[in-house]
């Protein structure tokens, strides 16, 4: 279990595996694509942590932001309903002090106070004072009829009681629209007690959430503890309905919260609640008006991103391709290399061999040609005897034979000896048509065509003629051996560079496969029933030795052209 | 002119008594030595005007036997013989002042004409 999880997690080994290039023809694009899915990943991979990181920090900084005014801004609109109400539970607090229960009674006095309530301060409604233990209304300065009315059983009257003030919620009552009752207690000395009672219009609670300035999707209205609107809501409801959002309507502090409204929108929610009498402020902001900025840098950040991410994938997608064909060419070269050293290595150990073998064979073939030649001459300088021609013919077949060994040996020898280069100045052209003259009657034999398109201004060359001389006749001589009756040869000079030379040999003939053209510069490598195969090798040979160069191309049944590249200048 | 003398050195003694032979029925006068101190002592002993001249020899080698030959006279001219065919001794011979270069096996016409030519120049040098 051990070695497992140690084996699951070394990741050396994993990365070498992907890297590896195997020997399979596709070695290469299962590596360019090992390496492409390496580095995309190690590139994407920090860049998305970092888009991500980058992405939670900046909400978080830019909520604060949004978060930090809505608060303030509740928080100072509480305030002022606060002062507003207490503001007004003061004034009441004061007439109650001001004046005796006698005096309030007076209805004239009672509409004069209401009169400069109503002109000085803003809200007030109506004012009456109610009889502290019998609940009823004794005068009542307003515009309903409110004179006489009992409160003895309702809650606001037992609460001032308890209490000595009064602030309700938003409610309709009598008077048909929504509005706040403020009561006061009064004790006199005598042992009674009054209650001096107003209501408010609520229509300075929605002046004040005007004042807010909120948005055209944002909302803001007043609750009670129950979650009973006492303002209008632009969203959620009108007053004295129930409030659909989830709000905490207890605690003291200013709270932010994500909530969702009944179409699934997120709502950024401030409140705060009432240190008297028992409301909550509510605020309500559009997430996606609250995040507008948000949106649009995350948009932004995204196709940032993107363009990033698809960069990456372009330059590793270029760089892996440049590289791999880079890796791909040196391997060729490594291997063309390794093959020419192959080559030359064969040709070398060939050539010790052929040398040695072509010197022990030369001796005794020497011995045999000298006896033979003894033999031929000692018959020749006698007179004539029976069977002499033949015994002259055997001889000359002995001396033949040797000749024919000679030239094997010879030709071993050339292949393995280094001739010195003797460098003159060719011209090529001349060359060609020199070596030609040899071949003339063959071709005409075999009835080849050769066609010769000899460049006119081709520069000369400084090269060995006798060598060059031994390439033509070599490769031309090939050409005429892989064409049938009828067939044709080609000959093309032209100067490939400046500083080069070529050659074209173009027979209609067979053709080669690809594995026989690989093997035609190697020795002993032949497809004729009496070849040697030391013509192309030796070919091969001296155009290396000469600085040039030797290439074919082939194909089976259409022929085959040989290019052999000179240089004008001599390395020699 | 005096009479054609040709000295033949080689290893093979078939070789270079059939050759011998060979001349002798042509009517030359030709020694044979198989080694390098012969050759060099028939050398001093006849003067012959033309030498052929193995290169590959057991103790003294062709090129060492045509340095001492040309420090007796140097107007004596030498054929190389070779078997191995390298080019290279061939010239490293001219260079020491031999007169030609074959190939075994060789041919005797061609031979009788390099013979022919060596005592030419031996007689113009004198």
């Amino acid at each position: 279990m051990k070695k497992s999880i140690l084996e699951i997690f070394n990741v050396k080994k994993h990365l070498q595996g992907l890297l590896e290039i195997g020997s399979s023809a596709s070695r290469y694009d299962h590596f360019r694509r090992n390496i492409r899915i390496i580095i995309i990943a190690l590139s994407l991979f920090p860049l998305t942590v970092m888009a991500m990181i980058n992405y939670h920090q900046f909400l978080k900084s830019l909520k604060h932001e949004i978060i930090t005014p809505e608060k303030v801004l509740v928080n100072k609109t509480r305030h002022s309903i606060e002062f507003y109400l207490k503001e007004r539970l003061s004034l009441l607090k004061s007439i109650s002090h001001m004046y005796s229960y006698e005096e309030l009674a007076d209805i004239n006095r009672l509409n004069r106070i209401l009169y400069v309530l109503k002109k000085e301060f803003s809200g007030f409604v109506d004012l009456g004072i109610i009889d502290g233990n019998t609940g009823n209304q004794l005068c009542y300065s307003g515009p309903y009829n409110l004179q006489g009315k009992n409160y003895a059983d309702q809650s606001w009257f037992q609460e001032v009681n308890l209490n000595g003030t009064y602030i309700s919620d938003v409610f309709m009552g009598h008077r048909k629209f929504p509005h706040i009752a403020i009561a006061v207690q009064h004790f006199e000395r005598k042992g009674r007690s009054w209650v001096l009672r107003t209501t408010i219009n609520t229509k300075m609670l929605d002046t004040f959430i005007a004042a807010m300035q909120l948005g055209e999707k944002d909302d803001a209205f007043i609750l009670n503890r129950n979650g009973i609107f006492q303002t209008n809501s632009r969203k959620f409801g009108n007053v004295l309905e129930k409030c659909p959002l989830k709000i905490m309507t207890t605690g003291y502090a200013t709270y932010i919260v994500e909530s969702q409204d009944k179409d699934g929108n997120i709502l950024f929610i401030a409140y705060t609640h009432f240190n008297y009498p028992d409301y909550t402020l509510v605020l309500v902001k559009s997430h996606a008006v609250a995040l507008r900025t948000w949106f649009a840098l995350k948009s932004e950040l995204f196709v940032i991103f993107i363009i990033a991410s698809v960069l990456i994938v372009i330059a590793v997608f270029q760089l892996t391709t440049v590289m791999i064909n880079r890796i791909k060419e040196a391997d060729q070269n490594r291997e063309l290399a390794f093959r020419e050293l192959e080559h030359h290595r064969k040709l070398s150990s060939i050539g010790r061999l052929a040398a040695g073998v072509a010197h022990e064979i030369n001796n005794p073939m020497a011995i045999i040609n000298e006896k033979a030649g003894l033999m031929k001459d000692l018959i020749a300088f006698q007179a004539d005897f029976k069977n002499k021609q033949k015994f002259m013919d055997q001889i000359m077949g002995i001396i033949k034979s040797v000749k024919r060994c000679r030239d094997i040996t010879h030709r071993l020898l050339g292949f393995a000896k280094r001739m010195d280069v003797q460098i003159q100045t060719i011209d090529l052209n001349e060359l060609i048509e020199e070596v030609l003259s040899f071949l003339e009657r063959e071709a005409h034999y075999k009835n080849i065509e050769i066609q010769l398109n000899l460049s006119e201004t081709l520069p000369k060359i400084d090269s060995d003629r006798g060598q060059l001389q031994q390439v033509f006749l070599n490769i031309i001589n090939n050409g005429m051996a892989a064409i049938d009756e009828g067939g044709a040869i080609i000959i093309t000079t032209h100067e490939s560079d400046e500083n080069t030379v070529c050659t074209s040999i173009q027979d209609n003939g067979c053709g080669m496969s690809e594995e026989t053209c690989r093997k035609i510069f190697e020795p002993f490598f032949t497809q004729k029933t009496n070849g040697t195969g030391l013509g192309l090798p030796i070919t091969y040979g001296i155009v290396n030795k000469l600085g040039g160069n030797i290439e074919v191309k082939s194909k089976i049944d259409e022929g085959s052209t040989f290019y052999i590249y000179l240089p004008i200048k001599s390395t020699n | 002119m005096d009479e054609l003398k040709i000295l033949l050195v080689d290893d093979e003694q078939e070789f270079v008594t059939t050759l011998a032979e060979r001349l002798e029925i042509r009517n030359m006068n030709v020694s044979v030595a198989m080694d390098g101190e012969t050759a060099l002592r028939i050398v001093q002993k006849e003067l012959p005007q033309v030498i052929v001249l193995d290169v590959l020899m057991p103790g003294l080698n062709g090129l060492d036997v045509l340095e001492r030959i040309k420090s007796i006279d140097s107007k004596i001219q030498v054929i190389l013989l070779s078997g191995h065919g390298s080019t290279k001794d061939g010239i490293t011979g001219l260079k020491l002042g031999a007169f030609d270069f074959l190939i075994k096996p060789i041919d005797i016409d061609e031979l009788i004409i390099k013979l022919n030519e060596g005592w030419k120049k031996y007689c113009e040098s004198k």
